[in-house]
């Protein structure tokens, strides 16, 4: 693999085949020693023009597990925010001989023009860009939902049939783009509950349903709700009136999680916002996957960079 | 073209042979674990296990696992990325006997990479290589303890050995190298395909 | 050919195919078209070969950014005149977003005289609607339509005169001097932050959307309002199928309003977005293929009335760089008439006699231009070009004139090529070569035309 940009056009047996190797990577976890030397002299750079201590964090341990030397760039109070451009800065980063950069942007396409550019060698992983897609987010989704449904008897398998449902802000999140593409590549169906004014104006290419009404979703009985964060910012834009009136129609509050089957699985990409889009009783559910997804990423971010960092870089 | 040298009963002798003398040079079956290098190792190392319950009624708990060593070999970003299989370690290590199994020795490395990865697991108190080939050619100060057929080869010729359970037939036989001098195997994935 | 350092040098242009296929012979001489006809000889005349080359009227574009003063590092009125020259251009009308803005008698009067000191082309400047660009106070426009430059076309190219009574009073008050208003159509408050066109693919690339209501909310609302007021309304760069219909429905209830189409608009999609290459980045955003259509459809029925460049050179780091940062706009003088043959002639839908309406004679007097787009006319001004429409070539950076690179035509194969281009009766391309500035500037500093 050469860059992990996104989830869209990424193919079943590579999906596959990464959430595999994580399964490998998790097993490492359990064992008396935590690291691998695969890596070894290799320099993994974490550039981040966005804060994100979560995601970061998650891509440092994935690194260091992995025996990599890490530098972590951040974008904020440094020269890129003096006005430095991304060239100059993927520059920079290449005469220090990064192997790896794991990016996270405001900017759509900003690491897809940064494997595109010329300006650095090295292996690109999207850690979020803009209101794109994040796809080590959705693979760990994916990873932790093959996790809860086969237990040990996981590798190798997809999705199949399982039925997912996405609820939240839709239009700003590059977590549900990445997981609509990679869930139904792997045979899930998949469907999205939003506001109208959070969902994108044209999804015809979606394979995805698409509706306003959490409770009807509910009682459709997904094996999957994924409840995704709310921006505070978003009220001040008229995408809905308030907090309350947003949590009412659209959150996972008591009486519609109880309304669940008990084997759904609850998750939420995090940080949560408890009270708003997710009540405490599910996120503390035994059919939660939140502490299970923060751990997985960093399987699946491991696994990521194996790929990415292993083989022949002529390889594409 | 290829020529064989070691039949589906030849090979099944050699490993009868070679469990025999696991048990001589452990004096018996205690805390004996025997592990096998993806994919074919694991296979032998299965076999093994199964020669050993039965020449040793007693031992009734000998236990076989994987060990994989793909992160930890040292030719990473020299070839293709290579897909790596699963370690499964029945139990502790500390103190016993491991028996690493693979099916051809060439250069060494991949039990250079074994051992490092052992070492992450824990603390054996002896480890041991059991090999069905060894080719020679070797690139490490590395030898295997129990080996089923020496098979002196130059670098040009190629190993294929073949196992039931993965390649549906079984036989090791021996090709004549490129006359062009062309590619050959390599590294010690060695010979078997 | 020699490249003749006299504007009184006589030209015999041998051959040249008219609009209707008919060949036909010119000789240019005093800055105007002396004869026309077949057998024609002249004494001393410098005489071009254009057997299979289409004459048509020298090109004008309405909607050109030189970038002088205040931004040189992208344009010159020199370099920008160049690139005009080179894509057949006689004549351009100079966008008000400078810096200093081209807001005072003083600010368009030094880019007209820069442009007359170039001499490729008649540079004509517009003059902005409101003080810099702001959208608050009206700009002294009568002193710009009576300063030397008489400037008629008024625009905040780059911003929208959003305010509607601005918008109004601005309409109401070129009456005064015949002028009319360029609107830039984008309503801002629904185009915050906005990346491309919106629908299913900023959808899918998670980019802000750019609605085509943005776009045709401000249109309905100022032909509204020219019909209220009984003034002239020029609508800039129409991108959107709904646009088109605003427009066709203005037209039929007999308000004065004219509309310009890109020629990236006529050709180029949305598609293209999805590499993130920011050459693709521009204001309005590339729309979908049913947008284009729809626009080729509006040039050839007459709802669209001409094509304009919105020729905008950006530096290579202002494209260089993540989309989101990228600047907006395409250089478009070279390749136009390619781009419009491409995309409107090979398809059937205009003919070359539709093409000089719509990039010489219509632009000139939706301007108030005098000595351009008069056509081929004895006695008219000698601004020619002469096109080869059976070339074809990719398109590369050498081909470019200008002093950016900006342009989405890199590497792809265009028809047709300028094979000459003739102001005020000189060369100013010769077999599809720039003649050099010094020769240029001492036939153009002449004033006798």
């Amino acid at each position: 693999m050469r860059h992990l940009l996104s989830t869209k056009g990424m193919s079943r047996d590579e999906a596959i085949l990464l959430l595999d190797i994580a399964e490998d990577m998790a097993d490492v976890a359990d064992r008396e020693v935590k690291k691998l030397p695969t890596l070894r002299g290799k320099t993994v750079v974490n550039l981040f023009f966005e804060d994100s201590t979560r995601t970061r964090i998650s891509f440092e341990a994935a690194a260091k597990r992995l025996s990599a030397d890490v530098i972590n760039f951040s974008a904020k109070g440094s020269s890129v925010s003096k006005g430095e451009s991304l060239k100059d800065t993927a520059q920079t980063l290449a005469a220090m001989g990064a192997d790896g950069v794991v990016i996270r942007h405001p900017a759509s396409g900003a690491p897809h023009v940064l494997a595109e550019s010329g300006w650095i060698d090295a292996g690109i992983i999207n850690a979020g860009d803009g209101t794109h897609e994040h796809p080590t987010q959705a693979l760990l989704d994916a990873f932790t939902i093959r996790r809860r449904l086969h237990g040990g008897a996981a590798r190798g398998k997809g999705l199949d049939g399982v039925t997912v449902t996405i609820v939240g802000d839709i239009l700003h999140s590059r977590v549900a783009r990445s997981n609509l593409w990679l869930l139904t590549t792997l045979g899930a169906h998949v469907s999205l509950v939003a506001p109208p004014t959070l969902l994108p104006m044209d999804m015809s290419g979606w394979p995805a349903e698409s509706g306003f009404d959490l409770d009807a979703a509910i009682d459709a009985g997904p094996d999957v709700v994924m409840m995704l964060r709310i921006q505070q910012e978003r009220m001040n834009a008229a995408f809905f009136p308030n907090s309350r009136e947003y949590s009412r129609r659209w959150g996972l509050d008591d009486e519609r999680f109880g309304r669940l089957a008990r084997t759904t699985i609850v998750m939420h990409p995090g940080p949560m916002n408890r009270g708003l889009e997710i009540s405490s009783a599910a996120a503390d559910s035994a059919g939660s996957t939140v502490r299970e997804q923060v751990a997985n990423g960093v399987s699946v971010r491991m696994a990521a960079l194996y790929l990415l960092l292993s083989g022949d870089r002529e390889e594409s | 073209m290829a020529r064989t040298v070691l039949n589906q009963a030849d090979i099944a002798r050699a490993l009868i042979r070679i469990s025999h003398e696991i048990l001589e040079s452990n004096r018996g079956a205690e805390n004996l674990v025997i592990l096998g290098i993806p994919t074919r190792g694991v296979v032998l190392a299965r076999r093994i296990a199964e020669a050993i319950a039965r020449i040793e009624p007693t031992a009734t708990d000998v236990r076989v696992g994987s060990l994989d060593v793909t992160m930890y070999r040292d030719d990473l970003g020299h070839t293709r990325t290579r897909t790596p299989s699963r370690t499964l370690v029945p139990g502790s290590i500390d103190g016993v006997t491991v028996v690493l199994v693979d099916d051809v020795l060439y250069s060494g490395r991949t039990i250079r990479a074994a051992l490092d990865a052992l070492g992450d697991h824990g603390r054996p108190k002896i480890v041991r290589l059991a090999v069905l080939v060894d080719r020679g050619h070797r690139e490490l100060p590395i030898r295997a303890d129990f080996v089923g057929k020496n098979l002196p080869s130059s670098t040009a010729e190629r190993i294929n050995l073949h196992l039931l359970e993965v390649d549906g037939d079984e036989f090791v036989s021996i090709d004549g190298g490129p006359v062009d001098g062309g590619p050959v195997d390599g590294g010690d994935t060695e010979g078997a395909s | 050919m020699s490249s003749d350092t006299a504007a009184s040098t006589p030209y015999l242009i041998r051959g040249a195919t008219l609009a209707d296929g008919t060949r036909t012979d010119f000789v240019l001489a005093d800055g105007r078209i002396a004869e026309i006809g077949s057998g024609l000889s002249r004494a001393g005349a410098s005489i071009v070969d254009a057997a299979g080359l289409i004459i048509l009227p020298g090109l004008v574009d309405l909607h050109t950014h030189l970038r002088e003063p205040g931004f040189e590092q992208s344009e010159t009125i020199l370099t920008g005149s160049q690139a005009a020259a080179v894509g057949g251009f006689t004549s351009v009308f100079a966008m008000a977003n400078t810096s200093p803005v081209q807001d005072t008698a003083g600010v368009v009067d030094q880019v007209l005289a820069l442009g007359e000191r170039a001499g490729y082309v008649t540079v004509q400047p517009i003059g902005a609607v409101t003080v810099g660009l702001a959208g608050e106070r009206l700009a002294e426009l009568g002193a710009m339509a009576t300063s030397r430059a008489r400037v008629r076309v008024f625009s905040d190219d780059g911003f929208c005169v959003s305010d509607p009574l601005l918008m109004r009073r601005a309409l109401e008050y070129v009456k005064a001097f015949d002028g009319v208003v360029a609107q830039h159509s984008q309503e801002p408050r629904l185009t915050e932050k906005a990346q491309m066109n919106e629908g299913a693919l900023s959808s899918e690339l998670g980019m802000v959307g750019w609605p085509a209501v943005a776009e045709e909310s401000i249109i309905a609302r100022d032909v509204l309002l020219a019909e209220h007021v009984g003034s002239r309304l020029h609508v800039c760069h129409v991108s959107t199928a709904g646009s088109v219909d605003v427009i066709r429905w203005a037209k039929a209830r007999g308000i004065q309003v004219t509309a310009e189409a890109t020629p990236h608009h006529l050709l180029l999609t949305e598609d293209l977005v999805v590499g993130y290459d920011a050459r693709f980045k521009v204001n309005p955003p590339l729309r979908r293929r049913e947008d284009v259509e729809a626009l080729r459809a509006g040039l050839a029925d007459g709802t669209i009335d001409i094509v304009a460049t919105d020729h905008a050179p950006h530096p290579v780091e202002a494209k260089e760089c993540e989309w989101d940062a990228a600047a907006n706009g395409m250089v478009g003088l070279e390749t136009a008439l390619s781009v419009v043959h491409s995309a409107v002639v090979d398809t059937g839908l205009l003919d070359w006699t539709d093409i000089a309406r719509v990039l010489s004679s219509t632009p000139a007097r939706i301007g108030r231009l005098s000595g351009q787009g008069q056509g081929l006319l004895v006695g008219a001004p000698a601004e020619l070009t002469l096109y080869d429409p059976a070339a074809s070539r990719v398109f590369g950076r050498g081909n470019l004139a200008g002093k950016s690179a900006n342009s989405p035509y890199l590497a792809m194969t265009l028809p047709g090529r300028v094979v000459a281009t003739f102001h005020r009766g000189y060369a100013t391309v010769l077999d599809g070569a720039l003649r050099p500035a010094d020769e240029i500037s001492a036939l153009g500093g002449r004033t006798d035309g």
